[in-house]
């Protein structure tokens, strides 16, 4: 078991970190100019100027899947917040107050689960207009769920231990509870929740571009390429895989990223 | 309390918190929506019209005591693009969807139930973590993505399936079957994991407890140890984790659908948001909140039929 969840955490670190640096190193260099049409050179197979082939504008394919990184990360760790902070208030004042709040709460939480992954993204995105910061924040409300109930588990839990109940007698105020000795112990679950709403994140934002209903043009995002890529299906077969590829790779890498952290913490128990 | 009436009670009040959601949801769109659907060209006459016909020119109250008598019902309103109920546009492309969602869960059971008692049987040997990576795989594909790749593969190389032809079941039920089987087996993958995943893990756990040791220190053999006793106890977890997931079947559907041009709920309701039919996509998105709240206290309720063990607490 050990071995296998130190395998886990080292393989989901090594991709994370991988495409980290292509995000990273796309801020200041991609091969060509990702928006950069050349209509003489479109649709053109991988070859040594294009290593991935170009699309249907002539645009460099892998400068484009470089910045489309950007836009992943940036949907991934800003909806993962969103999600960490309102599900950590309301996981906290459900577990914590307990009663009638708990109840309240937690019934509102099984209502925003009845709207499974992207549908309550299309409810926010056909409210509002389409746009990145739109499909930020519909990403980040429907994680907000699976933040608050593991933080009211972990409360719940921790509320009960001997040094909180110790804390709480030689007079420690609620927010020092939370804050000092609740909080630092339930840090684990709170990881591997956001690495896991890292990579629902990712998927749910692909699949809303793919749709035309996410992150809107210039923005590069894999799922529109993808949806680009398969207008040119017959023509340009290899054009499809690329974005696929990048997308399941961070994908696959966030979720053994947080199976890793889950593993390591059930061992040290 | 009487453990069906609070389960009642909680779906009562997890069903009016989706209700008010779907109503407020459109209660909050910025500036009006009868002047953001008409245009700025708008007469203010069209625009009162429009505003009658939509019901936002009487007070919320009303408006909302209305939409909750409506949903009660299914009766959704008019939707403003095709003129019809909204019922019975969802009416016409349900069949598409949920004959999906269906064929994608008869895939998922049987390629996983199977896949799920290999990995643990053969629990860290080469078997297992083969089992393993593809779950791996399977949860970090984008279905949309597999949906491609299985059109390039089996439609444009292959040329074993036409692509994007859609046959009703009516038409030619063998014909139906073969459009369907590949969107149904890209939506099926990510779940083909979860089961796995979740049924190894059980049926790890069950083969731990005593009354396996009892089983095999009465000279019962390995595999019948594992049919007649270990999954049967295993498979009940598994029932709640598929019914969970319908939803994300369901909604997972939406997107498949489009990468394959089918005619189900998918296209209506990425049509309706892109034509801002607001009663068509409050309908729809109202519908399938209610299909799923339903299916999960269906499986809570049979789960409880289902194991002794709990029905007696």
């Amino acid at each position: 078991m050990n071995k296998k969840a130190s395998f886990s955490l080292l393989l989901g670190i090594a991709f994370v970190a991988l495409l980290l640096a292509v995000m990273l190193t796309s801020l200041f260099y991609t091969p060509y100019d990702a928006n950069e049409m050349n209509i003489a050179e479109r649709l053109q197979a991988p070859s040594a100027k294009h290593w991935l082939g170009t699309d249907n504008f002539g645009r460099d394919v892998l400068s484009r899947i470089m910045v489309g990184a950007q836009t992943a990360f940036l949907v991934g760790l800003l909806s993962a917040v969103i999600g960490l902070v309102f599900g950590f208030i309301i996981g906290t004042a459900a577990g914590y107050t307990g009663k009638w709040l708990d109840e309240l709460l937690m019934r509102g939480i099984d209502g925003l689960l009845a709207f499974p992954g992207i549908l309550l993204a299309l409810l926010l995105v056909s409210i509002f207009k389409p746009s990145m910061s739109q499909t930020i924040l519909a990403i980040g409300v429907l994680s907000i769920p699976s933040f608050a109930r593991v933080v009211r588990s972990g409360v719940l839990q921790q509320k009960e231990a001997e040094y909180v109940k110790a804390a709480k007698g030689l007079g420690a105020g609620h927010l020092h509870l939370i804050f000092k000795q609740i909080l630092p112990n339930m840090i684990s679950p709170i990881l591997t929740t956001a690495a896991l709403s890292f990579s629902a994140a990712i998927l749910i934002e692909a699949a809303l571009s793919y749709l035309g209903l996410g992150v809107q043009p210039p923005d590069p995002s894999w799922g529109r390429m993808l949806n680009e890529a398969q207008s040119f299906i017959r023509k340009a077969p290899w054009f499809t895989l690329a974005p696929g590829l990048f997308i399941m790779v961070t994908v696959l890498g966030f979720n053994l990223l947080s199976d890793g952290i889950r593993d390591l913490r059930d061992t040290r128990q | 309390m009487n453990y069906f009436v609070r389960r009642l009670l909680t779906l009562l009040l997890t069903v009016f918190f989706v209700v008010t959601l779907t109503f407020a949801a459109f209660r909050i769109i910025p500036g009006n929506p009868a002047l953001t659907i008409l245009g700025t060209e708008a007469s203010d006459e069209q625009i009162a019209l429009l505003e009658a016909k939509l019901g936002i020119n009487r007070p919320l109250p009303e408006q909302f005591i209305d939409w909750l008598r409506g949903a009660a019902a299914l009766d959704f309103g008019q939707s403003l693009r095709f003129s019809e109920p909204v019922l019975k546009l969802i009416g016409d492309r349900f069949p598409v969807t949920i004959s999906l969602a269906l064929l994608a869960l008869t895939i998922t059971i049987a390629v996983a139930v199977p896949l799920g008692i290999a990995a643990a049987r053969s629990k860290g040997k080469a078997a297992d973590m083969m089992i393993s990576i593809g779950t791996q795989l399977g949860l970090a594909i984008p279905s949309f993505w597999m949906g491609i790749a299985l059109i390039l593969v089996f439609g444009l190389v292959l040329r074993w399936f036409s692509v994007s032809t859609y046959v009703p079941w009516s038409e030619n039920p063998y014909l139906a079957l073969k459009s369907l089987l590949l969107p149904a087996i890209a939506l099926a993958v990510p779940q083909i994991a979860i089961v796995v995943r979740y049924l190894r893990t059980t049926l790890l756990e069950q083969l731990n407890l005593d009354y396996v040791r009892t089983a095999r220190s009465k000279g019962l053999k390995d595999h019948s140890v594992l049919f007649r006793h270990v999954l049967r106890n295993a498979l009940l977890p598994v029932i709640t984790v598929v019914g969970i997931n319908f939803g994300e079947l369901l909604a997972g559907s939406l997107v498949v659908e489009q990468v394959f041009t089918l005619p189900g709920f998918g296209s209506l309701l990425i049509t309706a948001i892109g034509n801002r039919d607001y009663p068509l996509v409050q309908g729809m998105i109202l519908l399938i909140a209610f299909i799923v709240v339903a299916v999960n206290f269906v499986v809570d309720l049979s789960y409880r039929i289902l194991d002794p063990k709990i029905r007696m607490k």
